[in-house]
């Protein structure tokens, strides 16, 4: 504000230089070098051959069978799809718990209110390894559940309820790790809802459940469509969660990824399906943005 | 009186639901609990880690002796201790020209540069560092994963100290201008000390997600170079001890502390 222009853009150019230098080689290089790597012939020692080759992309779709012929494989679409509908359900599910919750803690007053946010956020900063391990010791084996169940009764002591490696333990690990990201942006919408609005329709004899859908979810939507990206999009690329609590066996993008560069060597293939991934979360942030500036216009 | 107010209190405000209540409390349980019972378990004195036997501290005692562990405790931090000033230094030049910069052109291309790492699916950016790392041929262990992590701890820094960079009083700064402070004291004794308890903060998140970082860790990391999150990893698929519950509660309480003492040091000052 006080500085001379041309002083000024070589100062904003100093300043800037660190974060594209760092961010540039470090960040974008990677992605670049990713999507080359994805391109070349796999080596099977782990590495590439310098060649062009598309088979890291073929290989998500097709199978080389004995004789040399290329068959439909749709495991790994089955994989990509598997990865969505938990992704997508993991989101449902946290909206659906959270948004009550959000709403109760917006209409607290301002020094509970703190305190319940602040709790929200705590797991966000604590170790998500750990929180992920805390669930086998509560879903597993001879653990928590089946240990109170066994005590009380309701099944036998040998008997295993196999909670473990299932969808659901993966699709519980996914909602645990990313819940608190869907309560923070509905909550900061709902901080904003007038309260009055609600007052008026409740006094034109609306009923609860037409509040609830017709006054309070309308309007705090860009809290709702926000959270769900933040919990969508994490989940979509998931690794922790199924590895631990689907153990290896109900494979998913993520895992999928890891497994290509940690035990199968194959980095072509490992960076095509990376490249997959990172497509469907860009069309994904893309229409989000479009949505939000049709949005803007609109108001 | 005492009457008229319970017999009020019976009836819901507008704007309060029935059950919101109960949901709520039952969503801080499905949040805690797991972390609870994590807790309680480091503390069975049983070998295995699923049955109760009593209590003892010699999960704690073990942790003691095990200088595997201890060595990847060290490695977080001096991971964590180098990649968090540089994410912050990095951070705190972006937020004052991007907030004070004026508007010119790449203003909106830096801030969306920012937050790339966090658009980004985490695993993406591990293998791709991965990748990388192996194409130009860097190999230089934890200075590798120093690396990964200042990235990837940019937009923590970034976001409080922006926040706290746009909330403070530009007046102050002209005041200073006007007094005679010429541009470099009045940085120093103005901006930079009303930046500091935002500078702080960014630097404590960007510290969290440095020693809570397991998957770009586990990616980037050579042999010689585990960080305790991919320590603890590797003990939970050998098989779950009761070690791997005292480790992590040690990590849990670590990040808690660090965290609560912040928000209460912020809602002091």
């Amino acid at each position: 504000m006080n500085i001379q222009g041309e002083n000024k853009s070589r100062n904003n150019l100093i300043g800037l230089l660190p974060l594209w230098i760092v961010m540039g080689v470090f960040m974008i290089g990677p992605l670049i070098v990713m999507a080359f790597v994805s391109i070349m012939e796999s080596n099977s020692y782990g590495g590439i051959h310098l060649k062009f080759d598309l088979s890291g992309y073929r290989q998500i779709l097709f199978d080389t069978n004995l004789f040399d012929e290329m068959e439909f494989n749709p495991a790994y679409l089955i994989i990509i799809g598997r990865s969505f509908l938990l992704a997508v359900a993991a989101t449902i599910i946290s909206l659906i718990i959270g948004f009550p919750v959000a709403y109760y803690i917006s209409r607290q007053k301002d020094s509970v209110k703190n305190i319940l946010i602040f709790l929200v956020t705590i797991p966000f900063w604590t170790n998500l390894l750990i929180r992920t391990f805390a669930w086998i010791i509560i879903l597993g084996k001879d653990g928590v559940i089946e240990n109170s169940f066994g005590f009380i009764g309701i099944i036998d002591d040998d008997d295993s309820l196999n909670l473990m490696y299932t969808n659901t333990a993966i699709l519980i690990g996914l909602v645990y790790s990313y819940i608190p990201l869907m309560v923070l942006p509905i909550y900061s919408s709902m901080e904003k809802l007038d309260v009055r609005l609600i007052e008026a329709a409740s006094d034109l004899y609306s009923t609860r459940i037409n509040l609830i859908f017709k006054i309070i979810l309308p309007l705090t939507l860009p809290g709702i469509i926000g959270g769900s990206i933040l919990v969508f999009v994490p989940c979509l690329g998931a690794f922790i969660a199924p590895d631990l609590l689907g153990g290896g066996k109900k494979l998913l993008l993520g895992s999928l990824i890891q497994f290509q560069f940690a035990y199968a060597r194959n980095w072509p293939f490992g960076a095509a399906i990376a490249m997959v991934l990172l497509a469907l979360i860009v069309t994904i942030l893309y229409l989000n943005a479009r949505v939000n500036r049709r949005h803007e216009q609109n108001a | 009186m005492l009457n008229l107010m319970f017999k009020r209190k019976k009836f819901l405000r507008v704007w309060e639901f029935p059950g919101f209540l109960t949901w709520t409390f039952f969503f801080f349980g499905f949040l805690y609990i797991p972390i609870v019972i994590l807790v309680i378990y480091s503390f069975n004195s049983s070998k295995f880690a699923m049955i109760w036997t009593g209590f003892s501290f010699r999960w704690y005692e073990k942790l003691l002796t095990n200088d595997d562990m201890q060595q990847a405790a060290l490695n977080s931090l001096y991971v964590a201790f180098v990649a968090a000033p540089c994410a912050t230094a990095i951070a705190t030049l972006t937020a004052l020209v991007v907030v004070r910069g004026g508007s010119f052109k790449s203003k909106e291309f830096s801030n969306g540069l920012v937050t790339l790492p966090l658009m980004v699916p985490e695993i993406v950016t591990a293998v791709a560092t991965l990748i990388f790392f192996a194409f130009i041929g860097i190999n230089l262990g934890l200075i590798n994963v120093m690396i990964a992590h200042t990235v990837f701890c940019i937009p923590f820094a970034y976001m409080p100290i922006k926040a706290s960079l746009e909330a403070m009083d530009p007046t102050l700064e002209v005041a200073a201008r006007d007094l005679y402070s010429d541009r470099n004291s009045t940085f120093r004794y103005i901006t930079l000390p009303l930046l500091m308890p935002g500078i702080l903060s960014g630097f404590m998140l960007a510290f969290v997600i440095s020693i809570d970082d397991f998957i770009i860790t586990l990616m980037v990391a050579g042999g010689g170079s585990t960080t305790l999150p991919v320590y603890i990893y590797s003990m939970i698929k050998m098989g779950v001890t009761p070690e791997v519950n005292a480790i992590s509660t040690l990590m849990l309480a670590f990040s808690i502390i660090l965290v609560t003492g912040y928000w209460v040091f912020s809602k002091k000052s």
